[in-house]
């Protein structure tokens, strides 16, 4: 059986070539059959009582799901992620066996464009009328004509700081009404100690900046990209760092002083302070120069398995009793209007989660950047990131 | 008798062809298709790929084939600078991990059978929890709140909370600690096979203890620093989490380039590059390492 090592080697050499043969044309299957369906299925027939709803994580309330299943007899399957580019690379490799998703509004309009959704059939939706008209119209901008998603609920981008530490680092003459709090040198600096952290999500932060330049933050103009990069250059030595999740605890314990954040994160962090009694008071605000709408949509993906039930579900979302529940334990405002009744005074009369119209005069809607400006904004984003 | 032979064969062949076809299915396949997309360019569509394949109105098939994805990434200093980091960072925390490890692999090579296997369980127990949890807690024990920064506080060795977290100190601390057991398994196995008496016989022969560990210890256990050192570093270059959750933002690591091209800039093709070059950057290093210690071996 001894062979010679040469004889080793061919054998060797043969084998790995049959290998990489046989993967070389498993790959080109994978390939070939990766096309999405282009046909939707018909709602028709009979589903089965299941149904895959894939959320934001923390975006219902406690009982949500499960009356929903109690009152229909549906099963739901309830996952959740934590960024919408995890939800988008999932939707777009397709089959993603979801049923209903959550996008917020400018990947929403993206995909449409992409044949990701299925246009709603709103003859199953009995409780469509409960949606705010203001709001429909408002993202009419990202789903044009309301063809594909409910809006769900909303929020801003603006700053969460630190009532006590603002004060002490800037004495009574702090802009707190403006984004010059944080992107003019001349504030930011003297909160560099007590601490600064941004959201780690371009779009929001070059639209800010632009915003307080008094540009469009829908330009895709790349010297108004540069005027926002050379903003953020100048303070980024006193922010300390850029994470989408961190600022809300740190906001919290007083480990930072301010975050350019979302509103429900900033709330949610107000919550913890007061829970935890550690004398931490946080605020919100909307600067007067303006600040970007966010709303998350709920809409169904085109290759859904269970069209029928998704409706169901977008339906039972759409009561103003269930929508409210999720508000008071969320404190996100909804695009609901139905559901101002059924909301308790304490949340509906909250200026931080449900504005007033002047402060709701001072929101930009936002589209959906394309691709190819997305690249240079997140090429400067990593150039200021990382402060080279 | 022939028959036998034969079956004989064929139940080895066949049991040779699962690792062969799992490695073929899960790993071969997957990184065929990643080079392939590398060699796409970004559409919007479902999937957001330009297929390679397709066929034209003449119903003639089709190969297109953009290599703009490798001159852009070539084009870029961006990448360059973060491979070498990565490659920096990943050298200096296996550097850390072999001067601790191999200490501690020793220690335990050399203590009573009783207390080994106790030693042991303790470098393998990290892992019934959760890498990602182990990485959150150093998150709490590092920030200015935390309990190291509180402890130095009342012992006055400080008098401000120190910037621990999202340092570079807190990433090679953070690599440091999740990479260890596997530095110290490979090292401890080496370290273990080697005949006592060896060192006996140099201590005979007149040879210091540390100048012994040198020439007689070392030398034997580098088939173990190898292994533990390429089980270390191949993954530090490539780690995203560690740095995400405890650098700072100037971290720059090529695991969250790859990210932000992917799932950012939504761009797979260019992300596929990213990932073919960081691989061919990997097995370019462990190939030359293994032609280094193949010639070793034959020249003794």
């Amino acid at each position: 059986m001894a062979m010679s090592s040469a004889a080793v080697f061919r054998a060797y050499r043969t084998r790995v070539l049959w290998g990489c043969g046989i993967a070389l044309m498993l790959s080109l299957a994978a390939c070939r059959f990766s096309s999405p369906a282009a046909i939707l299925p018909p709602m028709t027939g009979t589903e089965p009582p299941v149904i895959n709803v894939y959320n934001w994580s923390d975006y219902v309330a406690p009982e949500t799901i499960s009356r929903f299943e109690k009152e229909t007899g549906i099963k739901v399957n309830y996952d959740v992620y934590d960024s919408n580019e995890m939800l988008e690379a999932k939707l777009l490799t397709g089959h993603s066996g979801y049923d209903v998703v959550v996008p917020s509004a400018f990947f929403l309009e993206r995909q449409i464009r992409e044949g990701v959704y299925r246009p709603l059939d709103k003859t199953r939706l009995t409780n469509y009328g409960n949606l705010d008209a203001k709001t429909l119209a408002r993202v009419a901008i990202n789903d044009p004509d309301n063809r594909y998603g409910i809006p769900y609920m909303w929020q801003t981008t603006g700053i969460g700081y630190n009532i006590d530490k603002i004060r002490a680092a800037l004495g009574d003459d702090a802009p707190l009404d403006s984004w010059a709090l944080v992107f003019d040198p001349k504030y930011a600096a003297k909160l560099k100690s007590c601490g600064i952290g941004f959201v780690d999500s371009p779009p929001e932060i070059f639209d800010s900046a632009q915003i307080y330049l008094g540009i469009d933050p829908n330009s895709e103009r790349l010297e108004d990209l540069a005027a926002a990069e050379e903003v953020i250059k100048k303070i980024r030595p006193y922010v300390r760092y850029f994470n989408s999740s961190q600022y809300i605890n740190d906001l919290a314990n007083g480990e930072i002083c301010l975050a350019i954040g979302f509103t429900g994160d900033v709330l949610m962090a107000r919550e913890r302070a007061q829970e935890s009694g550690n004398g931490v008071k946080i605020a919100f605000m909307v600067p007067k120069e303006g600040a970007i709408f966010e709303v998350d949509f709920m809409a169904i993906p085109a290759d859904a398995p269970h069209p029928q039930n998704a409706h169901k579900f977008l339906d039972y979302i759409l009561r103003p009793d269930v929508v409210a529940e999720i508000s008071s334990f969320k404190k996100y405002p909804s695009g609901n209007a139905a559901a101002l009744a059924y909301l308790p005074a304490a949340i509906r009369d909250d200026p931080s989660i449900y504005p007033p119209p002047q402060i709701v005069a001072r929101f930009k809607d936002h589209h959906s950047e394309s691709l190819n400006y997305t690249r240079y904004e997140n090429r400067a984003w990593t150039r200021v990131r990382t402060d080279r | 008798m022939r028959d036998q032979v034969k079956a004989w064969r064929l139940g080895r062949r066949l049991i040779l062809g699962i690792p062969y076809a799992w490695l073929i299915v899960f790993f071969l396949v997957p990184l065929l298709i990643v080079f392939g997309i590398s060699f796409s360019t970004p559409k919007l569509s479902m999937p957001p790929i330009e297929p390679l394949l397709s066929y034209g109105a003449d119903q003639v098939m089709q190969v297109r084939l953009y290599a703009s994805n490798y001159t852009f990434i070539i084009g870029d200093s961006l990448y360059l600078a973060a491979f070498a980091n990565s490659v920096k960072v990943a050298l200096i925390s296996t550097l850390l991990t072999l001067l601790i490890g191999y200490p501690m692999a020793y220690g335990i090579a050399r203590t009573s059978a009783q207390w080994r296997n106790i030693l042991f369980l303790l470098v393998i127990l990290p892992f019934f929890t959760s890498f990602l949890l182990r990485v959150y807690a150093w998150i709490g024990l590092l920030s200015r709140n935390g309990p190291i920064n509180a402890i130095l506080l009342k012992m006055g060795v400080i008098h401000a909370p120190l910037a621990l977290l999202q340092t570079d100190f807190a990433v090679y601390l953070g690599m440091v600690y999740s990479y260890l057991p596997f530095m110290i398994l490979p090292l401890y196995s080496a370290i273990e096979k080697l005949d006592p008496s060896l060192l006996e016989a140099a201590a005979d022969l007149g040879c210091r203890p540390i100048k012994a560990f040198f020439r007689v210890t070392l030398p034997l256990t580098s088939e173990g620093i190898l292994a533990g050192c390429l089980l270390v570093f191949i993954p530090a270059v490539g780690e995203y989490v560690i740095p995400a959750l405890l650098g700072g933002p100037g971290t720059l690591m090529i695991g969250r380039v790859l990210w932000d091209e992917f799932f950012n800039n939504r761009d797979w093709p260019l992300a596929s590059g990213v990932a073919v070059l960081t691989l061919m950057l990997l097995v370019g290093f462990v190939v030359v390492l293994q032609r280094v210690q193949s010639e070793k071996v034959v020249s003794e």
